[in-house]
């Protein structure tokens, strides 16, 4: 079975101009999104309200759940507390805050069953405090520089920008999309995200390795002709692996309920943006900064015999 | 010819077959149980097992099963409430000697755990765990600012020349006697501008006349604040010196902090040391008085204190503290080569060491005694009501002659075990509370997402799982199938390891393994392609799988590798969520790395490899 032709020939890079337009504008509107909208924080950054009801008879959480989510409390989180009759629930701050949200989710689930009891309302603090948030940041660029590191030692210290550019890139673009489309932005969208920086950096490797290969195999054709090669070449690769990725993404979003779509949304962003990327942001920026056969060719030695490519 | 040495095909064999081995134990579940210790012999001895069986079942409450263990006794129950109910009971019935933690024990059958096989967590998402809450006693914050301030003000009127009476503390305020109204005044312009976070009240209606100061409302919160804040960064290190991966700590209420912990293994050690106020002072020995002949109820000489000795016995130390632990920086548990007695190696802040030497100068030959306090909660029936009060433990475990000049390096002996030594010494190294605080509530809490949510997104995996599988299989045929024995290979492999090492799996962990899977089949893909465009270059069979894994191995080492340097900083720097999604990313990228490069290869070997003219089904 086979999707592709023999010889894919899509003149990728003479697009890159525009493409790196395309690139400026995405970052623009996505950094635009980011300071003047700002993300819609969880539970899990901003904190909440804590309420814990009491019930005489052990108490179906779904049901608990359901009645809530009628009510318009989506974000609200569920718990039993001690005993299958204790239950504790966490709102987030757009829920209301004090008496009033307290008096509203005890009417709630008194509608449904009367024996509700509040035993106390609190306010809770975020789980991810400034603190978590900053170290994350910095765990953050200390990977970006090992990044940086690794791949400069292996190929080329163009190459190197050229995949962190494109981690950046990611990261940007995909945050900015959830701030334009106004989606809660949790912990399992962080790891998500996190997820999405290991794809996409894999996807650039894949490519890099078959610029760096080419440019040692193939003696004609100019640096971008080279990369226009390999693309193509790793193009059916590109497309399975991002399919098959795609059809665990799409299962999750169809049938793994609310609180995975979130993540599997992210997944699906990431992984468009981060396919993109790699020809577009890594690739083209490591030709940008003018990366040539001679960075990567070893000085030919007298004789030596090898293979011969024309692109 | 394409072969494989023999010993590649038995290690493949031994990995994957340990492998499942070591995921067995996550079919079984999980019993709410109770942990119980006794501070001296840790397990609680056969006599007091037996009366602890008794006390439950004079409550009607069913024990299904005692394990007592070389540190603890574990008590398996039959539900959470019963868990709840005797772990009220025991702790009011066995007092002071004991430690009763809830805990969820694993029902692996016991010749799975004898070769060491143990669940994976699953974490507070998944599974729930055990829920603290703790009261932060800011009041005695505030008593604590306020006398600081009482030195400082001593200090400067001293400084200024502005004689006063006296200086007393208490009820959130100060309060400064004074001969009469001008040398009031006098002080109050000396003062005021020095502390805007005071509000000063000249009372001159009394005789001596007295200047009060308070502390304005903004600075009490802020002083609060501070302290909570404090205290969570404290409890944050601890739990992580702990080891426990993926806690939750937040901040409830004004003066409450919540601590949330996923099944941990010794929940009455991370009880003691959540829980934990120990804290060492520094202080002389009145040199006068010592060795001590009174008895314990004689009123000491004015600047002295009368403290009880470990040993027994009771000694006269000065009342000002030279350094609290508050100027420990590091503390590592040891032994003394010498005695063999445990010790913590201590060392000091600059600003601590610097006090220490400057007050041990001029005082060689005396003594140093180490005063270790603790506050202990304490729980009491009155009226049927399971009370619980704090008592504070304050005991003298060690005192020296000083031999010479002390610096910022030392350490101290007297400690009754290993075990003490290094929990005092995680408890130093995690930093110092700010503000007394206690355990007042302990339950064990559901997991934080659905269980029908958990079913869904497990449904929703094993779909696109099968989606995978099925294209695999349609699209490279043969190879794909190869492939997919692969993956099945691969998840087991991480189950076990993640089973192994005993972290915690969550959603964002689960997000790893979808992750590593989608990169597990990439290099498969990679390989297959290369396979293919080698047969489309025109080599036989035997080459083309040659080169086709051995041209892609290089692109596939860099990837992960890559990758992998991301995930080990991550780990390395992250903390909480982002440690855990690491660990799992590392591990998936190491046993996709094994399965998917050599377990198919070795399939490939095995079906290919000896068929020379053979056309490959990919």
């Amino acid at each position: 079975m086979n999707f592709f032709k023999r010889d894919i020939q899509i003149d990728f890079m003479t697009h890159r101009i525009r493409a790196a337009l395309l690139t400026a504008v995405l970052m623009v509107a996505s950094l635009g999104f980011l300071f003047f909208r700002g993300l819609d924080l969880g539970l899990d950054f901003t904190g909440g309200t804590l309420v814990e009801v009491g019930y005489p008879q052990a108490v179906d959480l779904g049901q608990v759940r359901s009645t809530l989510e009628a009510a318009g409390y989506d974000d609200a989180i569920v718990q039993t507390f001690g005993s299958a009759r204790d239950v504790m629930i966490r709102l987030a701050p757009n829920a209301g805050a004090g008496d009033a949200l307290s008096n509203a989710v005890l009417d709630t689930l008194r509608a449904d069953n009367a024996d509700a009891e509040l035993r106390r309302v609190e306010f809770v603090g975020p789980q991810v405090g400034e603190e978590l948030a900053e170290k994350g940041g910095l765990a953050l660029l200390y990977a970006l520089g090992g990044i940086l590191i690794y791949v400069a030692f292996r190929f080329e210290y163009r190459f190197a920008i050229g995949a962190v550019a494109a981690v950046v890139h990611d990261v940007v673009v995909t945050l900015g999309i959830f701030a334009a489309i106004g989606m809660t932005f949790d912990l399992t969208v962080l790891a998500a995200l996190l997820a999405v920086i290991g794809y996409s950096l894999n996807d650039t490797i894949v490519v890099f390795d078959r610029v760096r290969e080419n440019f040692v195999r193939v003696r004609k054709g100019s640096a971008p002709e080279i990369t226009n090669l390999s693309i193509n070449q790793m193009l059916p690769r590109t497309l399975v692996t991002s399919l098959t990725t795609l059809l665990v993404l799409l299962a999750l979003v169809a049938l793994g309920g609310e609180l995975i779509r979130g993540f599997a949304l992210t997944l699906i962003i990431g992984v468009l943006v981060g396919t993109y990327s790699s020809i577009y942001v890594a690739s083209s920026a490591a030709l940008g900064l003018g990366v040539s056969k001679e960075d990567l060719v070893p000085p030919p030695k007298e004789g030596e015999d090898s293979d011969e490519l024309v692109p | 010819m394409n072969r494989y040495p023999l010993w590649k095909y038995i290690l493949l064999v031994v990995v994957i077959a340990s492998g499942c081995l070591y995921a067995l134990p996550n079919v079984f579940g999980q019993d709410p149980a109770l942990q119980i210790t006794n501070a001296d012999s840790g397990v609680p001895s056969p006599r007091e097992q037996t009366r602890i069986v008794e006390i439950l079942a004079g409550q009607d409450i069913a024990v299904r099963g005692t394990e007592p263990t070389d540190e603890h006794l574990l008590l398996r129950l039959a539900s959470a409430q019963a868990q709840t109910r005797a772990a009220d009971e025991l702790e009011v019935r066995l007092g002071r000697d004991y430690t009763v933690a809830l805990n969820l024990a694993p029902s692996t059958p016991g010749w799975l755990r004898n070769l060491g096989g143990q669940p994976m967590y699953l974490g507070l998402d998944l599974r729930g765990g055990v829920h603290f809450l703790m009261q932060v006693d800011t009041q005695a914050v505030l008593e604590q600012t306020v006398s600081r301030y009482s030195d400082e003000f001593r200090r400067l009127l001293r400084e200024a020349d502005i004689r006063y009476r006296d200086v007393r503390t208490g009820e959130g305020r100060l309060s400064l006697a004074f001969a009469s109204q001008e040398r009031l005044d006098q002080a109050l312009d000396a003062l005021r501008p020095e502390y805007l976070e005071l509000e000063f009240n000249a009372n001159n209606d009394v005789t001596p006349p007295r200047l009060e100061a308070v502390l304005t409302d903004d600075e009490r919160t802020k002083v609060r604040n501070f302290a909570v804040e404090q205290n969570m960064t404290t409890l944050r290190n601890r739990v992580n010196e702990l080891g426990v991966a993926e806690p939750v700590i937040q901040r409830q209420g004004l003066d409450r902090i919540v601590v949330q912990l996923p099944g941990v293994q010794d929940t009455a050690r991370a009880k003691d040391i959540i829980g934990a106020t120990a804290t060492l002072e520094f202080r002389m020995v009145d040199a006068g008085n010592f060795p001590y002949r009174g008895g314990p109820d004689a009123t000491p000489p004015p600047g002295t204190e009368l403290f009880p000795e470990r040993e027994g016995g009771y000694v006269l130390l000065e009342r000002e503290i030279i350094i609290t632990g508050d100027a420990i920086t590091d503390a590592q548990s040891g032994i003394d080569t010498q005695t063999g007695q445990s010790e913590v190696n201590i060392r000091l802040s600059g600003a601590g060491g610097s006090i220490m030497s400057r007050v041990t100068q001029n005082r060689v030959g005396d003594h140093m005694a180490v005063v270790f306090k603790e506050t202990e909660l304490q729980a009491r029936r009155v009226n049927g009501e399971v009370v619980r009060e704090q008592v504070v433990v304050e005991e003298v475990i060690n005192i020296a002659r000083i031999q010479e000049q002390l610096g910022s390096r030392f350490r101290i002996t007297g400690l009754d075990s290993g075990q003490e030594a290094r929990d005092l010494s995680l408890l130093l190294r995690a930093g110092s509370l700010a503000a007394p605080m206690q355990i007042v509530e302990e339950r064990t809490i559901g997991p934080s997402l659905g269980q029908e949510n958990i079913n869904q997104g497990l449904a929703a995996v094993v779909i696109g799982f099968a989606l995978v599988v099925a294209f695999m299989a349609f699209y490279y045929r043969v190879f794909g199938l190869f492939a997919n024995l692969a993956l099945l290979a691969n998840l087991v492999l991480i189950v076990a390891a993640l089973s192994v090492l005993q972290a915690t799996l969550t959603l964002p962990g689960i997000a790893g393994i979808v992750l590593t899977v989608g990169m597990a089949v990439d290099a498969n893909v990679l390989i297959f392609e290369r396979i293919r465009e080698e047969i489309r270059a025109g080599s036989n069979t035997q080459k083309a799988i040659e080169a086709g894994y051995g041209k892609a191995l290089s692109t596939i080492a860099d990837a992960n590798v890559t990758t992998l340097i991301a995930a080990v900083v991550l780990f390395a720097f992250g903390t909480g969520p982002i440690k855990g999604f690491a660990v799992t990313l590392s591990i998936g990228i190491v046993s996709s790395m094994f399965t998917a490069i050599l377990g198919t290869r070795a399939l490939a070997n095995l079906v290919y490899g000896a068929r020379r003219g053979a056309r490959l089904s990919i």
